[in-house]
């Protein structure tokens, strides 16, 4: 599903103008949800960078030889796909710190959501690895390569670019995850949506406008999937 | 006899309750071209898959100029070979795939620059001016800036060639070099692969079906069938004359094929 | 830390599983919702008339940014301001079915395309009816890669439950959120809870892996 850049911008061309559409109703508000919007991106951009990390760590410790990196990486994964984020995200505010440590709401949000979409994450890189063709893991081991040059070199690139797609897919998820950090006493978009409409009442206004919001973050990441996409399939040639 | 560069001893590969490989022993010299041929599932590329370790053997062992490849001597006894041994062993050793196996997102160029740096150590200038040499004598100088997939599978396997080559191997190993190759492209991976066996001192052991192609550059034939050899000898006497009926209704089958 | 077990078995478990009943009958509920909406989306999206198709698509893609969280939240909300007056149980599985409706339809719809074309033409071939290529030639096919698709999408959907704790469902995180508010212990009852989700989801996914195991081995049967 391709979408020009037409479909983020005109979005965001019409967000502009309500922000500067300072009228009536709407600026009642607008500023608020606005502060709420960049809780949601302080927390959702490092999440989705410590996302990928994890990804690529936990897919290839999946695919390990080495048995107790396996079977930690399959641990993290099975635990942190079973249980839904809204638990770990109480769990890792709520009762960490009966276990000694404390955690700072924005950190609890962070590791919550990173750790959750990182298991999902794991899933998608072990598969893409999976696809390489096995005849690529041959030449690297008649070619003497070694473990680093053989992943960090050879099979992880062709496996992100399998990646992409579902990858898209999760960070949109993780974006939508973000939702949930109220839980944790953050005031993020939706949260301070809430908010405005116990104090103003203007439910369609509002919600209209959060969902507007959360459509065009979701946009951007999916625009920037699909270029990232057509930029590695040009390079791969005329496959 | 020469030096003996490759000794299979009694090597046995199974899948479950399938002998692939049944206690096979195989000596190449130093310098000579050896192509097996044989019908489809009679172990031929699983003999060059052991000898390159990408498959373990049940039993038996494989050496390389006298050294244990598989096996490995630790405190007067004889143990799995580790990950170092495998990579020192490995470096003696070059295989060709049937598939190419071109690494699809480096350029041709890259493709054979790149590993001898990541493997051996080479100096990234050294390495460059070696894969030109090489790409410039499998006839693909020209298309250095490429990707794999814009080129045809005659010109990936070129390449492939000289990526093998690049890594200084005494060995080489061609698994079905040609199998994968549309008719008209067949000749020119060919006859880069029958310089290689005339002009230089490689020791090439190869499985073909092309069994002209194997006559004319082949110091020996071994005829495989069922995990065994069944009859070896120059090419004038496997192919031209062989005395074995397993042989000679192979080669009859082959014939009417073509 | 120190874990109660008295505290977990007499206090925490009897509360905590009336709100697993509560979870499994949002889950199921919202799911049959979101099967008979993803069905009508999938069929307005594959319509020929193309405003419909094209209004069907903008939905699904809508739907497929917005969070869960604001859907329920929307719905709990505007309801009542235009006159309807649902329990917060059932303005959940309305959330949930709504929300989960596009992912379900874009699930049916992979089914049916990766139905060769050449089957349609078959049974146009044959003179087959409308009714007979679907029941006979088109859905048993269709079938096979779509249950797993919803079968992790019921899984998912158990793993959204929790939110309609925002809104006061009894499930099984309010009755846990209940408890610590009361009691002023956090670890028992959220550890339960988590450790719960992590069976359950566990379970059902080593279940659906069975069925689609089993649904394979007919399928190769057949061939």
């Amino acid at each position: 599903m391709t979408r020009s850049p037409i479909a983020i911008l005109v979005p965001l061309a019409f967000m502009a103008g309500l922000y500067f559409a300072v009228f009536s109703p709407v600026s009642q508000f607008l500023p608020a949800l606005l502060k709420g919007l960049t809780v949601t991106v302080s927390v959702a951009v490092p999440s989705i960078l410590f996302t990928y990390v994890i990804s690529i760590a936990a897919g290839l410790g999946r695919l390990s030889t080495v048995l107790p990196l396996r079977w930690l990486s399959a641990v993290y994964i099975e635990v942190f796909r079973g249980v839904s984020l809204l638990v770990i995200l109480f769990w890792l505010y709520f009762v960490l710190p009966e276990f000694g440590l404390t955690l700072s709401a924005y950190t609890a949000a962070f590791l919550g959501i990173s750790l959750n979409a990182g298991a999902y994450g794991a899933e998608i890189v072990r598969g893409a690895v999976q696809a390489v063709p096995r005849g690529q893991f041959e030449a690297c081991v008649t070619l003497n390569l070694t473990l680093w040059h053989k992943y960090g070199r050879i099979i992880l690139p062709q496996a992100l670019v399998i990646a992409v797609p579902a990858m898209t897919n999760m960070t949109i998820e993780l974006l939508k995850g973000t939702a949930l950090v109220s839980a944790v006493t953050l005031v993020d978009l939706t949260a301070a949506g809430v908010r405005q409409n116990q104090l103003t009442y203007q439910t369609v206004e509002i919600f209209s406008a959060l969902a507007l919001v959360y459509f065009c973050l979701a946009q951007v990441i999916r625009v920037s999937g699909t270029q990232l996409e057509q930029v590695f399939n040009r390079h791969l040639g005329a496959q | 006899m020469q030096n003996e560069k490759i000794r299979f001893e009694g090597v046995t590969k199974r899948y479950g309750s399938l002998v692939v490989l049944d206690q096979l022993n195989l000596s190449i010299a130093e310098g000579e071209v050896v192509t097996i041929i044989g019908p489809s599932g009679s172990g031929k590329t699983t003999v060059l898959r052991c000898l390159m370790t990408l498959e373990s053997i049940e039993d038996g062992l494989i050496y390389i100029d006298g050294e244990p490849l598989n096996k490995m001597e630790r405190g007067g006894q004889m143990v799995p070979a580790s990950t170092a041994h495998l990579r020192k062993m490995r470096q003696k050793l070059g295989m060709v795939f049937q598939s190419f196996n071109l690494f699809p997102h480096l350029t041709v160029l890259q493709n054979c620059a790149e590993p001898p740096v990541m493997a051996m150590g080479v100096g990234r200038n050294e390495a460059r001016e070696r894969a030109i040499d090489l790409l410039n004598m499998v006839g693909m100088g020209d298309k250095q800036n490429h990707y794999p997939a814009q080129l045809s599978g005659g010109q990936q396997q070129r390449v492939a060639i000289a990526r093998t080559l690049a890594m200084q191997p005494e060995i080489l190993v061609f698994d079905e070099p040609t199998s994968a190759l549309d008719p008209e492209t067949i000749e020119e991976v060919t006859s880069v692969i029958r310089s290689l066996a005339v002009k230089h001192s490689y020791t090439i052991l190869m499985v073909t079906h092309q069994i002209d192609f194997a006559h004319d550059i082949s110091d020996r034939i071994c005829f495989f069938d069922k995990g065994r050899i069944v009859e070896q000898g120059p090419p004038t006497s496997v192919i031209d004359a062989p005395v074995e009926p397993r042989t000679q209704q192979f080669l009859r089958k082959v014939a009417q094929a073509r | 830390m120190d874990w109660r077990w008295d505290f977990t078995f007499d206090t925490v478990m009897p509360r905590i599983l009336p709100g697993l009943w509560v979870t499994i009958e949002v889950t199921f509920l919202s799911f049959a919702l979101s099967l008979f909406l993803g069905l009508f989306l999938m069929i307005a999206k594959r319509s020929k008339i193309r405003a419909l198709s094209l209004i069907a698509g903008e939905f699904i893609e809508f739907m497929r940014g917005m969070p869960l969280l604001v859907v329920i939240f929307f719905l709990f909300f505007m309801l009542p301001e235009v006159d309807i007056f649902l329990a917060p149980f059932w303005t959940g599985v309305l959330a949930m079915g709504i929300y989960n409706a596009a992912p379900a339809a874009e699930i049916m719809r992979g089914g049916l395309q990766a139905v060769p074309k050449g089957q349609w033409e078959a049974a146009h071939v044959l003179n087959y009816s409308t009714f007979r290529t679907w029941r006979h030639i088109i859905l048993p096919q269709a079938i096979g890669p779509v249950v797993p698709g919803l079968g992790n999408l019921l899984i998912l959907a158990f793993k959204e439950t929790p939110l309609l704790s925002f809104v006061a469902v009894p499930e099984m995180l309010d009755a846990a959120k209940r408890i610590t508010s009361e009691t002023y212990r956090f670890t028992e009852p959220l550890t339960v809870v988590g450790i719960l989700f992590l069976i359950l989801s566990l379970g059902s996914a080593l279940l659906i892996r069975l069925v689609e195991r089993h649904m394979l081995r007919e399928y190769h049967h057949a061939k």
